[in-house]
């Protein structure tokens, strides 16, 4: 065990943890974040989809011992069932979800693809969230939703 | 192509100012050319007030009748100015000047079978890999190319007549191949793989130019070219092409067998295997002298193919196969980088194509096979590789363990015998593990996550270094924190 203090969204955390634990455990044991779901543990669904710094990484294959001083985010930042940020915002009014499991990780890889593009193409929506698969096959209403935000009106596509 | 330009005498206005810009150069060569062909430049008054002048008499005599007017020295002086200042400028023109060849309406019938092998040339030539930029039009081109001269845009080979090919006759285009100019008379940059391509039959070129005329036409102007001074002047380009560009088209070589030949020719000549894996010289030009023997890529490293069959960690003919038709095989792992999408070209060929390159790759020897085996040292400490066999077992150990379910249901590899942790260079490994092998759209495959924002650099160099002494104890990887330093300025 060793002590690792970990940035997460916004919060500094200091927790004893194994040395190869990864940051999926670390979020859902330790801190309650249970927002980015366990799926394959293998970086092939993208379900534990959480944003290191500004970039989309895979929590379940993300050592945490490297993570020090990196600012983590996961879905619980952008917003709350009584106050949802603009994308989630849009993910409900799109119906995006089905069974939901796959939608934080969706959420936190289309929010990093927004802050560094505020206006993606289709093309690019697509390209960028390939990483990240539902099960149910609600992808078409996840593409409208990361559209809708990114100021796509009806006669675009 | 730059825009299609409908008549020839604009396109010799266009090409003027260029032109002249090299009369200019010339002229001032010519200057210096006489001047120094003079016998002894700048030192008439030395030589005539200076008794003890060690110049040959002969010179002399040769010199002094010239002086004896001034009228007839500067006449004399003019006239050879003019004549080498003309011949210079002959020599530029036939240079660096190429016709237009007049445009044409766009063909359109072509015969069936003879489309069907087009779009196999071009398969095996590997034209939509540069031609198709992410995202884009099939072959309306736009795909960045970084060289050491600048960056270069590929252009569009749709058949669209202001923007792409659709005004080329089959002979403009069979010139491009075979010696890099485009139909308006432009030289095109050795980037477009010329030097091989003039070794390609010409039935190959009639059929690829047949495919390509006969595909959808995509109106995609072509990006500006970022070519650092002075290989933005295209007329240098002819200089190169007088010093590399001498191949001619390949024929069978009788000792050998027709596989062996047909892996020949797809690999000298569409396939252009050398333009990454030879080592290229100071102006991007594939040492000859070093053919097939690695080079490099977009920071990756383009290994040897010569000895393919010699090494620690041979290739056989089917893993060989599996490997240039993008299958994971089993000792030495699957294409990543820039050769993923030649290997994807290469599964949707028949695979006598890609069996065909395996024999012929693996009759090429390494002379020096014996100093990679001999040279082994041990690293003068065991080193400590705790923190990086527990890095594996959090982020790799899922698909790459022995045992783990994705290499019996999905044949991720053991890692141990992978190309990449056998090289030398720590390169291919530790850029397949920053950037991941993506998905391709529409491609079957493996897809590896990119793990550049998940490890650190302490981490990337502890978990090689550790993957490294398992593959091989004896031969450390020493440069790694360097180079994983480099890796990351890279891309960044």
């Amino acid at each position: 065990m060793s002590q690792i203090t970990l940035t997460v969204n916004g919060a500094a955390q200091v927790l004893e943890l194994e040395a190869d634990m990864p940051l999926l455990y670390a979020l859902r044991n330790h801190l309650n974040l249970n927002g980015a779901k366990y799926g394959c543990g293998l970086g092939q669904c993208g379900a534990c989809t959480v944003i290191v710094d500004d970039q989309p990484v895979f929590a379940c294959l993300t050592p945490c011992a490297g993570l020090e001083g990196k600012k983590i985010r996961t879905v619980e930042s952008l917003g709350s069932a009584e106050k949802p940020g603009p994308l989630q915002a849009a993910f409900i009014d799109k119906q995006a979800a089905q069974c939901g499991y796959c939608i934080a990780g969706m959420l936190m890889r289309a929010q990093a693809l927004l802050e560094r593009d505020p206006h993606p193409d289709e093309q690019t929506i697509r390209e960028h969230m390939a990483g990240n698969l539902c099960r149910c096959g609600t992808h078409l209403r996840i593409i409208e939703a990361i559209k809708q935000v990114a100021g796509h009106n009806g006669s675009r596509t | 192509m730059r825009g299609a330009q409908r008549c020839l005498w604009r396109n010799a206005l266009l090409r003027g100012p260029v032109i002249l810009r090299c009369k200019g150069l010339l002229y001032a060569l010519a200057l210096a050319l006489t001047s120094a062909s003079a016998p002894f430049p700048g030192c008439y008054k030395e030589r005539f007030h200076d008794p003890h002048c060690t110049r040959p008499a002969t010179v002399r005599r040769v010199f002094l009748p010239t002086m004896n007017s001034h009228l007839l020295k500067s006449r004399t002086l003019w006239i050879s100015v003019g004549v080498l200042a003309v011949l210079g400028l002959i020599v530029a023109v036939a240079l660096m000047w190429r016709p237009a060849i007049a445009p044409i309406k766009r063909p359109t019938s072509f015969d069936t079978a003879q489309l069907q092998r087009g779009a196999r040339v071009v398969e095996a030539g590997d034209c939509a890999v540069c031609h198709t930029r992410p995202g884009g039009e099939y072959l309306a081109g736009g795909l960045p190319l970084v060289t050491p001269f600048g960056t270069l845009y590929s252009t569009n080979i749709t058949p669209d007549a202001q923007t792409g090919i659709g005004e080329w006759s089959l002979p403009a285009f069979e010139r491009a191949m075979r010696e890099g100019i485009a139909r308006d008379g432009h030289f095109l940059y050795p980037a477009f793989p010329y030097v091989h391509y003039r070794r390609m039959s010409s039935e190959d070129i009639a059929d690829a130019y047949a495919y390509l005329m006969s595909g959808p036409a995509v109106h995609a102007p072509a990006r500006q070219n970022q070519m650092n001074v002075p290989m933005n002047i295209r007329p240098l380009v002819s200089f190169w092409n007088l010093l590399f560009l001498h191949g001619e088209p390949l024929t069978p070589q009788a000792e050998h067998s027709a596989a062996w030949n047909r892996g020949r020719y797809l690999v000298d000549g569409p396939g252009h295997c050398a333009g990454c894996h030879s080592p290229l010289n100071l102006i991007g030009a594939e040492k000859s002298s070093e053919y097939l023997k690695g080079g490099s890529v977009d920071g990756w490293e383009a290994p040897a193919l010569v000895g393919l069959g010699q090494r620690a960690n041979p290739w056989s003919r089917e893993q060989l196969v599996g490997y240039l038709r993008a299958d994971v095989v089993n000792g030495h792992g699957t294409p990543a980088g820039p050769m993923r999408p030649v290997s994807l070209s290469l599964a949707r060929l028949p695979a006598s194509e890609a069996e065909a390159i395996a024999d012929y790759l693996l009759s090429l020897q390494n002379p020096h096979a014996v100093s990679e085996t001999t040279a082994q040292r041990s690293p003068s400490s065991p080193a400590d590789h705790s923190s990086g066999a527990l890095l594996f077992s959090s982020a790799c150990a899922g698909c790459h363990a022995p045992g783990a379910p994705m290499r019996e249901i999905d044949g991720r590899p053991g890692l141990q015998s992978t190309s990449a942790l056998q090289a030398a260079s720590s390169r291919n490994f530790l850029k397949t593990v920053l950037e991941g092998v993506p998905a391709i759209p529409g491609a079957p495959g493996p897809v590896m996550p990119p793990f550049a924002a998940s490890l650190d650099n302490a981490q990337l160099g502890a978990l090689a270094a550790y993957l490294r002494g398992q593959a091989r104890p004896e031969q450390p990887w020493t440069d790694l924190s360097s180079t994983i330093e480099a890796l990351r300025q890279e891309t960044k």
